[in-house]
């Protein structure tokens, strides 16, 4: 059987939905929110470059290295800020982080 | 053919089992490898597409990087992963409907729909077409052609995330005692030593 690109579509489907389902199970743990974000963002690569490679067209490879710098940049941040957060307050529970709420 | 089939089978079960392990580990390092495992499932499901340069990139940047800062960060911090975790099945129901809803809605998606021949043609058109040439020559070719500002830019996020992660996680603590190149290579002999006349039979 010929794979193609509605079965690499399908496996990013998937892995979208593993992300979003991962953000709602674990709404306590910002660590794993963060892995399921990361998650989300491969499942937005694998359907970019799959487009590419089935249309023929590189120029979504290079859209999929742009997201893959961002996603690596956004990830840094976020463990920095998770860092800090933990020091100043002892805690990374979800539920705990409303200071600037007013 | 049969050979590439069963791969890309074996490397999307193997992703997507990974990725499901990730999101319901019990203990937050376990979803860290399962993450690198995923990653590294995802980067042989791009070179099944030809993608080798990117997939090289993600195992990389991914593996290499990414994954390992965040085996640090949760090895460093001292959390109580069990007390985080209460309420798990809580979320369970509704988390499960909202990602049930989205699987079909995106099955349906992809399921009725095909491509417009004219598209195939602009799409061709668009960018260089895929020849002998190796996958990591062609991105070069564009990237650093029709590309350069956006890769230019992408440098810039990733150095504005380095300094922005440095300066977050940077800190002065009082009392600390480090060496200051600039007071020792400072000091001049009058301010440490002094000569004295000492009375026979007396100390200083």
């Amino acid at each position: 059987m010929e794979i193609g690109l509605a079965h690499y579509l399908t496996v990013s489907a998937i892995l979208l939905t593993l992300g979003i389902f991962g953000i709602f199970l674990n709404r306590k743990n910002v660590i794993v929110i963060l892995m399921s974000v990361e998650l989300i963002l491969l499942a937005v690569n694998i359907n970019l470059i799959a487009f590419s490679a089935f249309l023929g067209n590189l120029v979504g490879q290079v859209f999929a290295l742009f997201v893959l710098t961002v996603a690596a940049g956004e990830a840094a941040i976020g463990l920095a800020i998770l860092v800090v957060y933990f020091r100043n307050r002892g805690t990374i529970a979800v539920e705990d982080i409303h200071h600037m709420k007013g | 053919m049969i050979i590439s089939t069963i791969a890309f089978y074996l490397f999307a079960a193997m992703t997507i089992a990974s990725a499901f392990m990730v999101i319901a580990a019990k203990n937050p390092v376990h979803s860290v490898l399962y993450l690198i495992l995923a990653f590294f499932n995802s980067a042989a499901l791009f070179v099944l597409l030809g993608a080798e340069f990117l997939a090289m990139i993600l195992v990389v940047v991914y593996v290499g990087a990414v994954a390992v800062l965040f085996l640090f960060v949760v090895m460093m911090l001292d959390i109580n992963f069990a007390e985080l975790r209460q309420g798990f099945l809580q979320y369970l129901p509704i988390g499960g409907l909202v990602g049930i809803i989205l699987l079909i809605e995106l099955i349906l998606v992809v399921s009725g729909w095909t491509l417009s021949p004219e598209a195939l043609k602009l799409a061709a058109g668009a960018g260089p077409a895929v020849s002998n040439v190796t996958n990591t020559e062609q991105l070069g070719a564009i990237i650093y052609t029709d590309y350069a500002f956006l890769f230019q830019t992408a440098g810039m996020i990733l150095l504005v995330a380095m300094i922005g992660a440095i300066v977050l996680t940077l800190r002065h603590r009082p009392g600390v005692r480090k060496q200051s190149v600039a007071s020792q290579t400072g000091r001049r002999p009058e301010d440490s030593m002094a000569v004295r006349k000492v009375e026979p039979g007396q100390g200083v």
